[in-house]
């Protein structure tokens, strides 16, 4: 764009620092009041530095009443499951679909990409029969299961990917010797990786800040994963913020810090995934 | 989505022409008809499997179910006819609920002014480009629950951080608000978390359809003497206009399908100002056992979010025509 007068220069650094002033203010409060003792929290200002950003007694505390050893192991076992289900099985899909011209082909992706307007949320009453069914209601693999088959995100993505691997590879591959397998295995697969990456990413983060499903399908104490601990706590500690505070703060930072590290695949995915 | 695939599909036949050429040629330990038939039922089943368990079958169950009494437990299902259909549409109880989620949707369309005009700064020269689009997003991608709790805290009324500001700025009366305690008010505080936690989403990806824009554009409508305001009116937005639709329709169905803020945050309440439609709907199939009524609640919602996205399909495929 052109050199523009300084009013409008003014103008949009003034609106910048509003809105991410705006973004901040909240997780600001939460931070200094995670590190005051309760002496401190009713002495002071709600938005007053604490004495000591030393002070972790909080953290321990709440790490401990809300159960999040547990909860972070029951998330990472979720979201490991159904990472490795999710990239096994959508990758293969997309390698039949993309590398292959069979009847109906054009019916199978269709079936897939009109599943995508389907709300999840508008299924769960029948879903949920479904799950208890298959007796995975209080397992961890009910959301598991859940999460590999009603969203179609790495479908969608690994479709896009594939088309911009060149064809010639599978044909030097084959005329090799290779076998379709071993094509899939060696050269596509690894092809894929940068799509792998995104969903990996994505997908984390959305099972990990998702708790409609762990909700409904994990009451049970010891199936608790992190949304749902940070409810339980909530309602037992409700009012004790300082507490609340540092138990809010040690959900938020695993998902910050993969956003710090690799934002770029995070704005490709989302970009990507939402233009679907 | 499909636009993309024509070179792929060109490319297609010859890799199956190579194939039958050489079908009949050992390839590993088997034909290479053999495997392909292999890859294609292994590959498949699975992921189709999945498709037909957790999105089609629920979508034609929930129409079956929705004409029927079903308590979700007993082995009878007496067909009805459309009582659940009427109830839905006849009790406010469960269809005034929607007036709940209207707040949700105006807020939506502040929030993607509000990201496009963001969107817009960005895609300028600008000092901080990456930290500010780094921040502005960084919402969107931390824990639903936690950000409710943190906005629990900020909105307290006594405690919180909101009115405190308020007070120590001089809004003594304003500071006293009752900010999810007052049932006029409640939904658009909830709906102005939903506001902090997307509109970095939104803004993303109008970014991103800014960026696709080519420069040459500008540059010539800077010759022909076209100032910042005409070149946003008259080369910007024509040309972001399917992303702007996009974004909307992602707004209206956001604020169709809401459920998780006021559920932890309010559950609900003040007697029952904050209840959105998929919180009645959850209530009605796993606290009252109206599997039947839920059902046709869910139908209902479902058909709306088809509608719309229909509406949008259609606009945009008129709009490429």
């Amino acid at each position: 764009m052109q050199p523009t007068n300084r009013g409008w220069s003014l103008l949009k650094y003034a609106s910048l620092l509003a809105g991410v002033l705006a973004v901040l203010f909240p997780p600001y409060i939460i931070v200094v009041n995670a590190f005051k003792t309760s002496e401190e929290f009713f002495a002071k200002a709600a938005i007053s530095l604490p004495d000591s950003f030393l002070h972790f007694d909080n953290f321990v505390q709440a790490f401990n009443k809300a159960n999040m050893p547990t909860a972070f192991g029951n998330t990472i076992i979720i979201i490991g499951t159904t990472l490795v289900l999710n990239i096994l099985i959508g990758s293969a899909f997309c390698y039949a679909v993309g590398r292959f011209q069979f009847k109906l082909k054009g019916v199978l992706v269709g079936l897939f990409l009109f599943a995508t307007i389907i709300p999840q949320i508008t299924t769960q009453v029948v879903n949920y029969k479904t799950i208890q069914a298959l007796e995975l209601t209080n397992h961890l693999m009910g959301p598991v299961l859940l999460y590999v088959g009603a969203d179609i995100l790495q479908i969608y993505i690994y479709l896009q990917f594939i088309r911009n691997i060149p064809y010639e590879l599978d044909e030097s591959a084959m005329i090799e010797g290779a076998s379709l397998f071993r094509i899939f295995r060696s050269i596509i697969f690894p092809l894929l990786g940068p799509a792998t990456a995104t969903i990996v990413i994505l997908k984390t983060i959305s099972i990990y800040n998702d708790m409609f499903v762990p909700y409904l399908y994990l009451p049970r104490p010891e199936h608790v994963v992190v949304s749902t601990s940070l409810m339980r706590f909530f309602s037992v500690n409700s009012g004790d913020w300082q507490m609340i505070s540092s138990a809010i703060l040690i959900i938020m930072i695993p998902t910050a810090i993969l956003y710090l590290f690799l934002q770029k695949y995070i704005f490709a995915g989302v970009t990507s995934g939402a233009v679907k | 989505m499909m636009t993309d695939g024509a070179a792929g599909r060109r490319r297609l036949p010859s890799y199956r022409m190579e194939m039958r050429e050489e079908s009949a040629v050992m390839l590993g330990n088997m034909k290479l008809q053999t495997q392909r038939r292999l890859i294609l039922f292994a590959f498949v089943t699975v992921p189709l499997l999945l498709l037909m368990t957790f999105a089609y079958y629920p979508a034609m169950e929930l129409v079956r179910l929705s004409f029927t009494d079903w308590n979700g437990i007993s082995a009878n299902q007496t067909y009805i006819g459309w009582a659940n259909y009427k109830e839905v549409f006849s009790n406010p109880d469960i269809f005034g609920v929607f007036r709940n989620n209207v707040a949700y949707f105006v807020v939506g369309i502040v929030q993607n002014i509000v990201a496009l005009y963001f969107a817009v700064i960005l895609n300028g020269k600008l000092k901080g480009r990456n930290l500010f689009r780094l921040l502005l997003f960084l919402p969107y991608i931390l824990n639903g629950v936690a950000v409710a709790y943190l906005f629990g805290y900020v909105y307290d009324t006594t405690n919180g951080s909101l009115n405190y500001v308020l007070g120590q700025l001089g809004f003594g009366k304003l500071a006293e608000t009752s900010w999810l305690g007052t049932s006029s008010i409640v939904n658009y505080t909830l709906a102005s978390v939903g506001f902090w936690r997307f509109m970095g989403f939104n803004m993303v990806i109008y970014l991103a359809a800014l960026q696709s824009i080519p420069n040459d554009l500008y540059e010539a409508a800077s010759i022909d003497g076209a100032n910042g305001w005409h070149k946003f009116i008259y080369i910007t937005l024509p040309n972001i206009y399917k992303i702007i639709e996009l974004n909307l329709f992602l707004t209206v169905t956001g604020a169709l399908e809401v459920f998780d803020l006021p559920f932890v945050l309010t559950k609900g309440g003040p007697a029952g100002a904050s209840e959105t439609f998929v919180m009645k709907i959850i209530e009605t199939a796993f606290q009252f056992n109206n599997y039947g009524l839920a059902s046709a609640m869910s139908v209902v919602l479902l058909i709306f979010v088809i509608v719309v996205l229909s509406i949008q399909r259609y606009l945009l495929n008129r709009k490429e025509s």
